[in-house]
């Protein structure tokens, strides 16, 4: 990787920031978007990506804490100071017991065990009356942290482009530290890394963690976005679509997983409209499950596996 | 509760159980003779069911025949699906399987959408099978869910003799152990796997075929089912028949029961049991230690 490259990263924020203000309201609305989906699929990332760890119920921390931040708001609304770490909070609560249950498992299992936990979360809120029910509930006032309201489009904008440069920060502070060491380890042999004195199930469980209180952190952000939370948050088609993100974009890197949820938005956003692929986009499922195969078959190493094929290396 | 309802559960446990086993089967099979996680057998389940729905007025009253000639069926388009699909995912590793197996539901959901639509439809009962018996003074049980706890125990006797018994079943067995050695002592293992992934996908929609008439065919059917058998098998153990067969009851009898007594919170009851297996043995009842 050159030099040129690894500031990229940095450009497209500070890029980001100039555009907010010129970008038209729909176009603002999709950034945000794909910006919120970008940070949890970075969550995803630490886990899959940079541990190794294929987790299919990845979308239980992501509705937990849009569930969290919908259901601490009440009626008077509330604070970010306070809405925001206790949304991350539930998440990485609910992390720390799957993960120290699914943990106890590898390879396929764990896939199914995450997979399985995930939809049990979706049946308490699709079955109970916790959130709603299958409708979900609605969020009355958005948060607010001083001047900071989430009513407004551009302080929508700002924050949650603060989150993705806050969470692609951590991310690389955890991959350039011992303990994101210990991680590419445990992904690469972790027989190694145990013979090495290395206590792998506190790493890969304190990796768990993180990840879902990240995710927590995106379903915080979406929450008050949206407005407006349902079970289809936790639902594993989500789960399966934010570890497409991941591998569209490219495994083991973190702007492979902003690449990715970009990709992949605009993908379902042009198979679903009409003016772009005509009445095949009311069968948009159809058209996404036939790209994901082909795509499966010809690009097993994502968007920057083809991007590194095509650029002569110096 | 008094006896006559406690026995028409049990009843509901032992025949949703042996529903449960017949689709576990097919997947604890394919996965540990083939390696190969397939998220799309909760598909081929749906499509047993729409595959009934669509069957049921051609055949009327034989039932039996509509089973066979569905099981002919879906074990063709299991054939079909080894040799599109899933024999280029046995080199690549589970991450790749379960997108492709994820696109693949995504477009057989589809199909399903345009071919017969999203509506929620019945599928009738063959007229030989309608009705029920009485049970104790009050409470009757309805013949067909007992025929279809015979249907699911005839095909499991059958599967275990198949495995246990025949040349056919010894290959298998062998590929399960030890793939290269099978195939060094000549066995095509390329037809074995085309075999055993069609025996699969023939098991999961026959399940489907049987629910059919007593759930009634709705979308995303195949999802919920999907999951709960993941569940099956990760406490039966993978790659094993008999642990999903006890797990597969073990399941049936936690969620009917749960639906009796915590009826808000039954959906949670299979997921708690599983948390405790994984507690107790993560690798399953009947898993080999890794």
């Amino acid at each position: 990787m050159n030099r040129l490259s690894s500031f990229l990263p940095l450009a497209c924020a500070v890029v980001l920031a100039i555009a907010g203000p010129l970008l038209s309201p729909y176009a603002g609305d999709f950034v945000v978007k794909v910006m919120i989906l970008s940070i949890f699929a970075l969550s995803l990332q630490l886990l899959v990506g940079m541990t190794g760890l294929v987790s299919l119920g990845h979308a239980a921390f992501y509705g937990i804490g849009a569930y969290a931040t919908v259901l601490a708001s009440g009626k008077d609304g509330g604070s970010i100071a306070w809405l925001l770490p206790l949304a991350m909070a539930c998440a990485a609560g609910y992390a720390l017991v799957v993960g120290a249950l699914s943990l106890r498992t590898r390879g396929v299992y764990f896939i199914m065990v995450t997979l399985a936990f995930a939809q049990m979360a979706f049946f308490v809120f699709h079955d109970t009356d916790v959130g709603g029910g299958s409708d979900g509930i609605y969020l009355y006032v958005r948060p607010v942290l001083g001047a900071l309201d989430m009513e407004n489009r551009l302080t929508q904008f700002y924050v949650v482009l603060a989150a993705l440069v806050f969470t692609y920060a951590l991310l690389v502070l955890i991959g350039r530290s011992r303990f994101g060491a210990a991680l590419a380890g445990i992904r690469v042999n972790e027989q190694r890394m145990r013979a090495a004195g290395f206590p792998v199930y506190g790493y890969k469980l304190a990796a768990f963690v993180i990840a879902g209180a990240l995710a927590g952190l995106a379903g915080f952000l979406l929450a008050a976005r949206d407005g407006v939370v349902n079970p289809e948050l936790l639902s594993w088609h989500n789960s399966g679509d934010v570890l497409l993100m991941i591998i569209l974009g490219g495994l083991g890197r973190l702007r492979g997983a902003v690449i990715g949820a970009a990709c992949f938005t605009v993908l379902k956003e042009v198979l679903a409209t009409q003016s772009f692929v005509g009445p095949l986009a009311d069968h948009w499922q159809l058209t996404l499950g036939l790209a994901i195969i082909v795509f499966v078959a010809l690009l097993p190493k994502g968007i920057i596996g083809l991007a590194e094929r095509l650029s002569p290396r110096a | 509760m008094d006896f006559g309802t406690f026995l028409v559960q049990c009843l509901n446990a032992v025949q949703y159980g042996l529903l449960l086993f017949l689709v576990a089967s097919g997947l604890t099979l394919i996965f540990g003779i083939m390696g190969v996680i397939n998220l799309a057998h909760g598909s081929f389940y749906m499509i047993g069911a729409y595959l009934a729905f669509s069957l049921a007025p051609l055949f009327g009253d034989n039932f039996i025949l509509m089973l066979l000639a569905g099981v002919v069926l879906t074990a063709a388009l299991g054939y079909v699906l080894e040799w599109a699909f899933f024999s280029y995912l046995y080199q690549r590793d589970h991450l790749q399987q379960v997108l492709m197996t994820y696109g693949l539901i995504l477009v057989f959901e589809e199909l399903r959408s345009i071919l017969i639509g999203n509506d929620v439809h019945g599928v009738p009962l063959p007229a030989w099978l309608g009705g029920s018996f009485a049970l104790g003074d009050l409470m009757s049980y309805p013949w067909y869910r007992i025929f279809a706890s015979v249907a699911c125990i005839v095909v499991a006797v059958a599967l275990y003799y198949v495995v246990n018994r025949t040349r056919l079943g010894m290959m298998v067995r062998a590929g399960a152990s030890n793939r290269d050695m099978v195939r060094g002592l000549g066995i095509d293992i390329r037809r074995l796997y085309r075999i055993v992934f069609a025996a699969g996908v023939a098991l999961a929609a026959l399940a489907g075929m049987i629910a059919a008439p007593m759930s009634s065919v709705y979308p995303n059917m195949g999802a919920s089912v999907l999951i709960i058998c993941f569940v099956v098998v990760v406490i039966g153990g993978i790659g094993s028949i008999t642990g999903a067969l006890v797990a597969a009851l073990l399941v049936g009898f936690v969620d009917t029961f749960g639906k009796v007594f915590f009826a808000e919170l039954s959906g949670v009851g299979i997921y708690v049991l599983m948390a405790v297996i994984l507690i107790w043995r993560p690798e399953g009842l009947m898993g080999k230690k890794a």
